[in-house]
């Protein structure tokens, strides 16, 4: 691969790795991000126990405080919640699930968003019109309502749904409302790009309207998507916490960090802290780290701003 | 210019009313499903409508029946039994109460829609005999009659015809009528304000034809389901009465010092339940037959629990594990039956092994939220539990909103589910939960539609027996029965727990019926 070592070559020698070295936070939020994908990515073989493996389930060594505490046992490092799970290993398998359902959701909304707004904005006119208004109603609509509404829907037309159904209805619920972002974002830039010569070149030269859509406008208006889909990772994830939290999220049998915190919330008055302050954190590590990731990433690939 | 004082004069009478009121402000983990007394054959329903609807008889402090809508009731013959209904009551919108309103009453509550036949079955025909007497006769002799007619409440045909709700709501099917958000009845309270899932306004009906212990004017009763809001609301000073206690906080409860915990035993029964009817399971790995119609399976099923770990850790301890589906305080409980069988992983195992499921299968399991003390912790490690012999259970813990609607319908193949005998009597759960489902009311809650004619056979005549050691030998044999077929898994009677702040007193039914009327708050 001969042209690899030059894109990188190219990109190390670049403004924006050169923005990165010298910027604390976006070094730590990118590490911090990085270490808590690695967890749930590789949950499996970090973590010490299978909380969703019911069959490992100590009920018997149920509500367990963290290792240090009078009472801890050295094998549940951050103690256990009431069916007997490890609170540390429940964290990266909840992580796992947070992340996937964020990271899926924001890959459709980027995908229907993206390919809409590079329609509006290239083929304008009636189109353009007719996405607009739908993007319009889309907005004037809580996101979270939509959500609760796709699944409400969803548990109705499929009530026994298995988890791998329930985790495509919850992507899709907060997928739906995310799309407009991208849309509009990429509208604008797309009436900008429409104009310009290379467009109206290749339009003479007669390449096809998809053609140019994908292969001479999308390049070029890809940025802010970038950034944008960075900080809707964050959002996503607390949307899922939100939807789990509302009881239309994941089986209670395997936790995502929501989940997990609604049912330590349960547990606040009776001392068992652990419950909330662990998962609580690990929500506020991984979407404060995506943010400010994403904050410095639109800084630094914005041209006005250097 | 003349109306001017009087209207000043009202508009102060009405500002003074207003400081002097005394709220009883109510919580509980979820709301009343419908105002209908007929709509829903459960606890915390029939006991929120026994405020504003009257039955015939009513069960006082101590359990026993004492007369409440009826004065006096005598059999006549072994089938027969005449009720001298009290005079002088009026419904809420004044009419008066009488006999036509007890037989329109029994004809709605055996009616489509109604989820009271088990209560109505028996019953062979209601005769006005005049105003003020009525007669039930049954279809065969039926000792218990008067302790099943304690949560019908009595509704007014003038009413219910000019509101067009002669049919009861049937939450099964989602019909609702006015009777769902409107209510007309004899007691002690009037419903003023009602707006599901959020708030449920009853105010003193001053009308009432003598005096109450409460000097309660306004109850108001707010379903709060999340157990530590609950918690907050009352410790905060929010609501003066809550149930039920999250176990997990008992401690930080009565350590606030101003507040009481009141435990005591529950005549309900957690049990677990399984479709033993249905050719193929609905939700389950497994197709073209039913796993539960084999009894090897409901028994490994009943081994692999480990109930004494759920109640020592998910009950806290506050939790009686049982073997049978009736409690101690229930009439014809069995206390040298009251055996489970053991847990025993290892045997379990065998036994799925030999029913032909070496492997386990997967099926799917329903559960509710927000009905029952830990109800979904309680699930959760019953799944556990079942792992462990290979069985993968997909949970689906829902509100009771929900939850009861679906399971109703039947549309299930594993479930938790409570059960409180309203009569105190072992005949209640062998009719609802263990007799074989019919258009009748018979079954109406054994929702796996557990089916053995045998004990079917025994119920019936349980139902008509008037000597009580024939009585008892017969419901000795009827649980021997469902023993053997393990036709549900019972768990455990739950201990009920409500709190409530110093101000107020009150008095606990082992049914967990909450009375307003006999609810007192001092003044601060």
């Amino acid at each position: 691969m001969p042209a690899a070592p030059g894109a990188w070559a190219r990109f190390f020698d670049g403004d924006v790795w050169h923005s990165f070295r010298s910027s604390p936070m976006a070094i730590g939020s990118a590490v911090v991000a990085l270490v808590c994908v690695f967890c749930a990515l590789f949950a499996p073989w970090v973590a010490p126990h299978n909380p969703f493996d019911l069959a490992t389930l100590e009920l018997s060594d149920s509500m367990l405080p963290p290792a240090w505490m009078d009472g801890g046992q050295a094998k549940y490092l951050l103690g256990t919640d009431e069916q007997g799970r490890d609170v540390f290993s429940a964290l990266m398998y909840g992580a796992r699930i947070s992340l996937l359902i964020g990271g899926a959701s924001v890959i459709v909304s980027v995908l229907v968003g993206v390919s809409l707004g590079l329609l509006a904005g290239y083929a304008g006119g009636k189109i353009d019109a007719f996405i607009m208004r739908v993007c319009d109603v889309m907005l004037s609509f809580p996101s979270i309502l939509i959500a609760l509404l796709i699944a409400g829907v969803g548990r109705a037309l499929f009530p026994q749904a298995h988890d791998s159904l329930a985790f495509g209805v919850l992507i899709l619920a907060i997928a739906l409302p995310g799309w407009v972002q991208y849309a509009r974002t990429v509208r604008g830039s797309t009436m900008v790009e429409r104009n310009k010569e290379y467009v109206q070149a290749a339009r003479v030269v007669g390449v096809s309207p998809l053609r140019i859509m994908r292969r001479h406008v999308l390049p070029n208006v890809l940025g802010p998507v970038l950034v944008l889909a960075t900080i809707h990772v964050a959002t996503a994830i607390q949307t899922e916490a939100t939807l789990s939290f509302l009881g239309v999220g994941v089986s209670p049998t395997s936790p995502s960090l929501g989940t997990f915190i609604n049912e330590g919330n349960k547990q606040l008055f009776s001392g068992a802290w652990w419950l909330v302050i662990f998962p609580g954190s690990m929500l506020v590590l991984i979407a404060l780290s995506m943010n400010l990731f994403g904050d410095w990433l639109r800084d630094a690939l914005n041209p006005r701003l250097r | 210019m003349k109306l001017k004082p009087t209207l000043l004069s009202l508009a102060l009478a009405v500002a003074c009313g207003l400081a002097q009121a005394v709220t009883l402000r109510v919580s509980n983990q979820g709301d009343v499903q419908s105002m209908d007394p007929h709509s829903l054959n459960e606890s915390l329903q029939l006991s929120f409508t026994g405020n504003v609807y009257e039955s015939l008889i009513e069960r006082d402090k101590k359990m026993a029946l004492t007369p409440l809508l009826a004065t006096k009731w005598t059999q006549q013959s072994p089938t027969v039994w005449r009720f001298e209904l009290r005079q002088g009551v009026t419904f809420h919108d004044g009419s008066a109460f009488n006999a036509d309103d007890v037989v329109f009453t029994f004809k709605r509550a055996a009616g489509e829609g109604s989820d009271m036949k088990g209560y109505t079955n028996p019953i062979k025909a209601v005769r006005k005999v005049s105003d003020f007497v009525v007669d039930i006769e049954t279809t065969s002799p039926y000792p218990i009659l008067p302790d099943t007619l304690t949560t019908l409440g009595m509704m007014s045909k003038k009413w219910c015809e000019e509101n067009k709700a002669e049919q009861p709501v049937d939450r099964r099917k989602g019909i609702e009528n006015t009777a769902s958000f409107k209510a007309n009845g004899t007691g002690p309270f009037r419903l003023k304000e009602r707006q599901p899932s959020v708030r449920t306004v009853l105010v003193r009906n001053f009308n009432y034809r003598s005096k109450i212990e409460s000097n309660v004017d306004e109850i108001v009763f707010t379903p709060i389901g999340n157990d530590a809001t609950r918690v907050a609301a009352l410790l905060s000073g929010e609501t003066d009465v809550m149930e039920p206690v999250p176990l997990q906080d008992v401690e930080r409860i009565k350590g606030a010092g101003n507040i009481t915990v009141l435990q005591g035993p529950e005549l309900r029964t957690i049990f677990l339940g399984m479709d033993q009817k249905r050719d193929e399971l609905l939700f389950s790995s497994v197709k073209g037959k039913n796993p539960f119609k084999d009894v090897r399976v409901r028994r490994a099923f009943y081994q692999a629990i480990d109930i004494e770990t759920i109640k020592s850790r998910v009950m806290r301890g506050a939790s009686v594990p049982s073997a049978l589906m009736v409690g101690a305080a229930v009439r014809g409980y069995q206390a040298d039956m009251n055996k489970r069988l053991p847990y025993d992983t290892e045997a379990a195992k065998k036994l799925l092994a030999d029913a032909g499921y070496p492997n386990g299968f997967e099926v799917g399991m329903n559960c509710p939220n927000d009905r029952y003390v830990n109800d979904s912790a309680i699930c959760q490690a019953v799944a556990a539990n079942l792992a462990r012999i290979g069985v993968k259970v997909n949970l689906q813990a829902e509100t009771k909103v929900s939850y009861f609607p679906k399971i109703l319908r039947r549309d299930t193949s594993f479930y938790l589910l409570g059960w409180t005998p309203s009569t105190v009597d072992s005949h209640d759960v062998l009719v609802a939960i263990m007799g074989t489902p019919n258009d009748k009311g018979q079954g109406q809650f054994n929702l796996g539609a557990y089916s053995n004619p045998k004990l079917d056979e025994l119920t019936a005549k349980i139902q008509s027996e008037t000597d009580d050691k024939k009585r008892n030998e017969m419901i000795r044999e009827a649980f021997k029965i469902h023993s053997d077929d393990v036709g549900h898994i019972p768990l455990h009677q739950q201990a009920l727990a409500w709190a409530y702040s110093n101000k107020v007193s009150l008095t606990q039914l082992p049914n967990n019926y909450m009375n307003f009327k006999w609810i007192t708050l001092k003044a601060k």
